[in-house]
């Protein structure tokens, strides 16, 4: 059960749709039931360029940045999302991904700086129990 | 008398006051008994159920090929001919989809049915910036004539039927299409096949568009109208329902928005001076088959009964032809699981038998790996037998419609019909899809219907095997799966280079411009489209052509 935390307020979570692909039902879902957690939720919509997502995570000064996708493109596109909103300065930030992730790539991905990788399956709590206990403190 | 009304509710008083004792022994297992959309159920129906709804047999039911068409658009249905076993495929470059439509055909599919990868739906060949990571990796990347060509290559299309999954650039792939047949000589007459086209539903729920609706909505209709004039077998739009239910609708929204796109193209055809019984016989459709065994079913004989009433006395077709709702179905993808992963086998056998006995008249079987991975040569061949087994070992293929008359069935049947008219008749009011989907209606109804799914999963008043009960610790991965590499997206961006560098650019200039002009004049596209493709214009300069006359579509971040 989702149980609202207005103490979470304090955290911005960007939900992003990066690339060509049009699967938003997960993304969807998971900002609503992030928002109803308590959370302060931006979605980018879809289609986003990597750089169109830095600039929205910078813009929102986000804490959280959770990338979904399910189109096969994550190794492309993921490390260009991180390694932008990297440069632009804004390095205390906790890296999600989400979709359809071979488990042969979850490797790459954390090495590019994703801290998890939720694959089919994950509840709506185990997520946000992840980010009430790995989400900067800033 | 045998249905005597009286005597019915008589002996069901009686059941009911046994029932009730029973029930203190052996008491209901404490939990809502609904359908996998939560519709309420109940435990059986009679006679007087179907009575107190009307059920009428010759208006609600009749003969297979018959109006309205309940039971089935084929007089004999699957004895005469089997529903036609047609596997969608496409990944990496068109070499190595040509090589699975051969495969599949070798084993006994019948129809061909293609996925295109992301850059190729949204309209970018695929050495574009925006391609990036995406080539060949959802499907088969086709950026020009070239590539349709090599797809396939060897392939007998007087012979085998053809699907292609595509909508936003479809006009522009249905012309490589008709290009290729007439190079090769093929009578336009025997060019058969189907092209999704079904833009509405993109905006509601694909998301894969290319843009504004209205212009959108207009290629669709330049298709019909060329396929009506030119190409008298081909299946101009394939209205799809199965985007919308993976996205999260219920059954009956599924059902209902499906139709009311389709609606929405019939009302435009007719607007261009059509008359309905030239092209609404080459309207097919596309269902989802989900979980719900009796729900799906209904929803088939629902929507087979709402369509031909619907042609029939609203858009006063006289053809028969045109009343039928003819439809493939595919299993729901959405209900294949990451854990323990051979359990799909069984999802898809029970939703294939729903679609059968649903009288479907196509079928795609998703393969047990398909929720990690496009799938494997042996997945896909277990998909394809599973069909196989169902039409010829376990009988059903011998009758038409076999639960009809059921009381509970024909009772099912009325519910998601009757819910069904509430929707459209509630988007009639809106002033039909295109305006509804302009206002985010039906996006806003999936949504909420995805999220209510969600919550219902999580507290499990909705059990999936194996995700939130019946879990285990599982070997890392339980099976095999495909992965394709990157390097394609060099290979076909090299192919793409050397067809550039050999073609009459001057030529396609000059094709290039009667694109846009015959977009600025508001005419028929497909000649000069057609045209294009011929010169060897690539499909992101056709579209991009397109694109800088009409403007491209955005959604906001709405959840």
């Amino acid at each position: 059960m989702i149980q609202g935390n207005p103490e979470r307020n304090r955290v911005r979570v960007l939900i992003a749709k990066p690339g060509l692909d049009g699967h938003d039902r997960g993304a969807k879902v998971i900002a609503r039931a992030l928002r109803d957690a308590g959370f302060e939720v931006v979605y980018t919509g879809l289609h986003q360029t990597p750089e169109m997502i830095v600039q929205a995570a910078i813009q929102e000064d986000v804490h959280v940045v959770g990338i979904s996708v399910l189109s096969g493109a994550h190794n492309a596109l993921v490390p260009e999302v991180i390694q932008g909103v990297k440069s632009a300065g804004l390095n205390d930030v906790l890296f999600m991904v989400g979709g359809i992730i071979p488990e042969e790539d979850f490797d790459g991905l954390k090495k590019a700086g994703c801290q998890v990788v939720f694959t089919p399956g994950t509840s709506l709590e185990e997520i946000i129990n992840y980010i009430d206990k790995n989400a900067p403190a800033r | 008398m045998a249905n005597d009304p009286g005597r019915i509710e008589a002996l069901q008083n009686t059941w009911q006051k046994k029932l009730v004792d029973s029930l203190k022994k052996v008491p209901e297992r404490p939990v809502r008994f609904t359908t996998w959309s939560d519709l309420d159920v109940p435990l059986l129906c009679t006679p007087n159920d179907l009575e107190r709804i009307g059920f009428d047999f010759e208006k609600d039911l009749g003969f297979p090929g018959e109006y309205p068409f309940t039971r089935g658009v084929q007089p004999n249905m699957y004895r005469g001919k089997l529903w036609t076993m047609r596997q969608f495929a496409g990944f990496s470059s068109p070499e190595e989809t040509n090589q699975r439509f051969k495969l599949l055909l070798g084993k006994g599919q019948t129809g061909l049915s293609t996925a295109f990868d992301m850059p190729t739906l949204m309209g970018y060949d695929c050495d574009s910036p925006m391609s990036l990571g995406e080539v060949g990796k959802c499907g088969v990347s086709v950026s020009s004539l070239e590539d349709m060509e090599t797809l396939f290559d060897g392939i007998p299309l007087d012979e085998v039927t053809t699907s292609m999954t595509i909508n936003g650039p479809a006009i522009v792939i249905l012309a490589m299409y008709y290009v290729m047949a007439e190079k090769r000589g093929i009578p336009r007459e025997k060019v058969r096949g189907t092209l999704q086209n079904d833009i509405l539903k993109e905006y509601i729920a694909q998301k894969e568009w290319l843009f504004p609706i209205a212009p959108a909505v207009k290629c669709v209709i330049d298709t019909i109208e060329y396929g009506t004039q030119h190409y008298p077998n081909w299946n101009t739009v394939s209205i799809s329902g199965y985007h919308i239910r993976e996205a999260g609708a219920t059954a009956v929204q599924e059902l209902a928005f499906t139709i009311a796109d389709g609606m929405a193209y019939v009302e435009e055809s007719l607007k261009r001076g059509l008359q309905v019984d030239e092209f609404a016989p080459r309207l097919s459709f596309f269902f989802d088959v989900h979980n719900d065994f009796f729900e799906e079913i209904a929803k088939f004989r629902a929507a087979r009964r709402i369509w031909a009433k619907l042609m029939k006395e609203r858009y006063g077709a006289k053809s028969p032809k045109s009343w039928m709702l003819r439809t493939h179905a595919q299993t729901a993808g959405v209900s294949l699981t990451a854990q323990q992963p051979m359990n799909n086998v069984v999802r898809v056998a029970i939703q294939a038998m729903a679609g059968v006995l649903g009288g479907v008249n196509s079928l795609h079987t998703n393969s047990m790996d398909e929720t990690l991975s496009l799938p494997t040569d042996d997945a896909v061949l277990v998909a394809l037998r599973t069909q196989q087994v169902l039409a010829e070992e376990s009988g059903v293929a011998n009758f038409a419609d076999p639960l009809g008359g059921s009381y509970l069935v024909e009772y099912l049947t009325h519910q998601v019909e009757s819910a069904a008219w509430e929707y459209i008749n509630k988007i009639d009011e809106m002033g039909g899809m295109v305006a509804a989907v302009e206002n985010g209606y039906p996006q806003a109804e999936i949504g909420n219907s995805a999220y209510h799914f969600q919550r219902q999963l999580e507290k499990k008043e909705k059990v999936m095997v194996g995700v939130n009960q019946y879990t285990m610790e599982e070997k890392k991965r339980a099976i095999e799966t495909l992965y394709i590499d990157r390097a394609v997206e060099g290979r076909q961006a090299k192919k793409l280079r050397d067809l550039k560098a050999r073609r009459d650019a001057g030529k396609v200039q000059v094709s290039l411009e009667g694109v846009r002009q015959a977009a600025q004049k508001g005419e028929n596209l497909m000649p000069s489209i057609m045209q294009a493709v011929r010169d060897w214009a690539t499909l992101q300069e056709v579209c991009d052509t397109l694109r800088s006359v009409y403007g491209i579509y955005r959604e906001d971040g709405k959840f």
